[in-house]
């Protein structure tokens, strides 16, 4: 049988995985969770006791089906589902896995449905501890049932910003602040598109967008995140007529929409582009989501549609998939109309919340970009007369891009401060080639034959 | 409990957990991760190796490893994605004696 092996439980990983065993295939699934459903559709750990409509509000009869599927398939014994399990190389044919112990799967056909973290800006003091991704604490809330701080202050912008917010109130916290960067123009030209492709959606958005009163703000600037020996005190922020604000805070939230994960996609041998509404590079994959031979990318990590068109664009993938190898399956007319409609309201969300390009341009040069090593605007422009402005070679001389995060949470903004540096747009600047391993790994793994556990 | 920088807003009636964290015994609920635990207690995991800052996590996805800490026994952990276990003894900073392959050789 074609051995077809499927990079992430979420909802594109789930329903690319039934649609082959529809098909009469046996899937290997990978994922890097303890248990099944994604980031957005995460779930607790076994014993928590909040029901669904309290973790996932609205999308809660989704998620639970998504998870009752894949249950279902792992019961029935139909897929080959290996949890706590991280891709870390890709190489002729052979998906490197680790985990407890180190793995070797070869496979035939590959779907990646890898997902998107949160899009990161630096914004000067982001590097303190208790300033988190807006995913971070979405994921505290729904998996764990805490809070990441006393008082909060959110910012960024994207769904996920209100979503969050009100997600937090809901559950008792005290939230100081909502500071969404989007000025309230964009919002309205953006909101226009995503009403006309998903009124219910965007109606739902802003009914939370509602519950959140007078702690929202759009069109704001952030100045910096005050910080003291126990992490944020502070945010110093303009609002939109551009009077200084302040607001204490002992917890920062920041995330401005979402980036694709294309490590393991680059690895495969994904080609990219540039996707200007996006702002952000993403693989090149037809409709159904080919991108090469043999592969498939499905979900956020290769449009960013959020989870009903990564449930779509799941099943499209493993479609593709069937066709290639010449075995029945259904037909892909209903599901690309949808996706369709998915990316307009995609657009729709790229445009009301943009990257806040500008604020990275003009960052002071102490801020610092790369939170994992440290290193400021000023070192990263400072390099660049040595690098010339080019992203890979910056990197290699500077290290924004080279610390333990691979990349993910600096390379976007390392390529605006490059790109404004030389008078260029950050396309010019080219992207980040991913590396070997796609996460960090002990080397002791690899001097350890396959299959032998790491040391407890 | 006020030494911490996160707080329960649910799910709080779970089994206790007890593990030490740099020599200190702590308690956790059973389901809790690693990073919750120690953070319901303290403010940081750990102090940033290029900067004067302490960390606390970031992205609790297991994608920007800024939760890296240690067993007493050796081995690093992600506290984001470590389920927290009875008995657990954790660390800071990696102790000294540690390498891959246990035994201080040339590998």
């Amino acid at each position: 049988m074609t051995r077809v092996l499927i990079v992430g439980a979420g909802p594109a990983g789930i329903r690319a995985a039934e649609a082959l065993v529809e098909a009469g295939l046996h899937p290997v699934v990978v994922d890097e969770a303890a248990r099944a459903g994604g980031q957005i559709y995460r779930r607790p750990p076994e014993g928590f006791t909040r029901p669904p409509d309290k973790l996932y509000g609205s999308e809660a009869a989704k998620a639970v089906a998504l998870h009752a599927t894949f249950d279902r398939l792992v019961a029935g014994g139909k897929v080959t589902y290996l949890p706590q399990r991280s891709v870390m190389a890709l190489r002729a044919g052979v998906a490197h896995v680790l985990g407890e112990a180190r793995q070797e799967v070869p496979y035939d056909r590959l779907i990646l449905a890898t997902g998107a973290t949160d899009r990161l800006a630096p914004v000067p003091g982001w590097q303190a501890g208790g300033v988190y991704s807006l995913g971070a604490a979405q994921i505290a809330l729904k998996a764990q049932g805490v809070a990441l701080g006393r008082s909060i202050v959110l910012a960024g912008s994207g769904p996920l910003l209100t979503l969050l917010a009100a997600q937090l109130l809901e559950a008792g916290a005290e939230v100081a602040a909502v500071l969404d960067t989007a000025p309230m123009r964009a919002q309205l030209q953006g909101g226009l598109r995503m009403v006309m492709a998903r009124p219910l959606v965007t109606l739902r958005g802003l009914r939370l967008r509602a519950a959140l009163g007078r702690r929202y703000h759009a069109g704001v600037s952030l100045t910096r995140i005050e910080t003291g020996e126990a992490g944020p005190t502070a945010v110093h922020w303009q609002d939109a007529r551009g009077s200084a604000r302040e607001t204490s805070c002992d917890m920062v939230g920041l995330g401005w929409h979402l980036r694709a994960d294309g490590t393991l996609a680059d690895l495969a041998g994904a080609a990219f582009d540039w996707n200007s509404a996006f702002a952000q590079w993403l693989p090149r994959a037809d409709p159904l989501g080919r991108a090469g031979t043999g592969l498939y990318l499905a979900g956020d990590g290769v449009r960013i549609l959020g989870a009903d068109g990564a449930e779509l664009a799941g099943r499209a993938a493993a479609i593709a998939c069937l066709q290639d190898l010449g075995l029945p399956h259904p037909d892909s007319a209903s599901i690309l109309r949808r996706l369709k409609r998915m990316q307009r309201f995609a657009d729709g969300v790229a445009q009301a919340f943009p990257w806040p390009a500008e604020m990275i341009r003009t960052l002071p040069d102490t801020t610092t970009v790369c939170r994992c090593e440290g290193i400021s605007a000023g070192d990263l422009r400072a390099t660049l007369p040595l690098s010339g402005p080019e992203a890979n070679r910056a990197k290699s001389l500077a290290r924004v891009g080279m610390g333990r995060c691979q990349g993910r949470y600096c390379q976007l903004s390392g390529a605006e401060i490059i790109a404004a540096a030389a008078g260029l747009a950050p396309r010019d600047v080219g992207r980040l080639r991913a590396q070997p391993p796609a996460r960090p790994a002990p080397i002791g793994a690899w001097l350890k034959a396959e299959g032998t556990r790491e040391a407890e | 409990m006020s030494g911490g920088r996160l707080v329960r807003l649910a799910e709080t009636a779970r089994a206790t957990v007890r593990f030490d964290f740099d020599g200190e015994a702590l308690t956790g609920l059973e389901g809790d991760t690693v990073l919750t635990a120690i953070l319901l207690s303290r403010r940081a995991l750990r102090q940033a190796e290029f900067g004067p800052e302490a960390r606390a996590g970031f992205c609790l996805m297991g994608a920007c490893q800024d939760c890296w800490i240690w067993r007493e026994e050796g081995p690093r952990l992600r506290a984001c994605s470590t389920p927290l276990r009875e008995g657990m003894r954790l660390r800071s900073a990696p102790g000294a004696a540690h390498w891959p392959g246990g035994t201080g050789g040339t590998a």
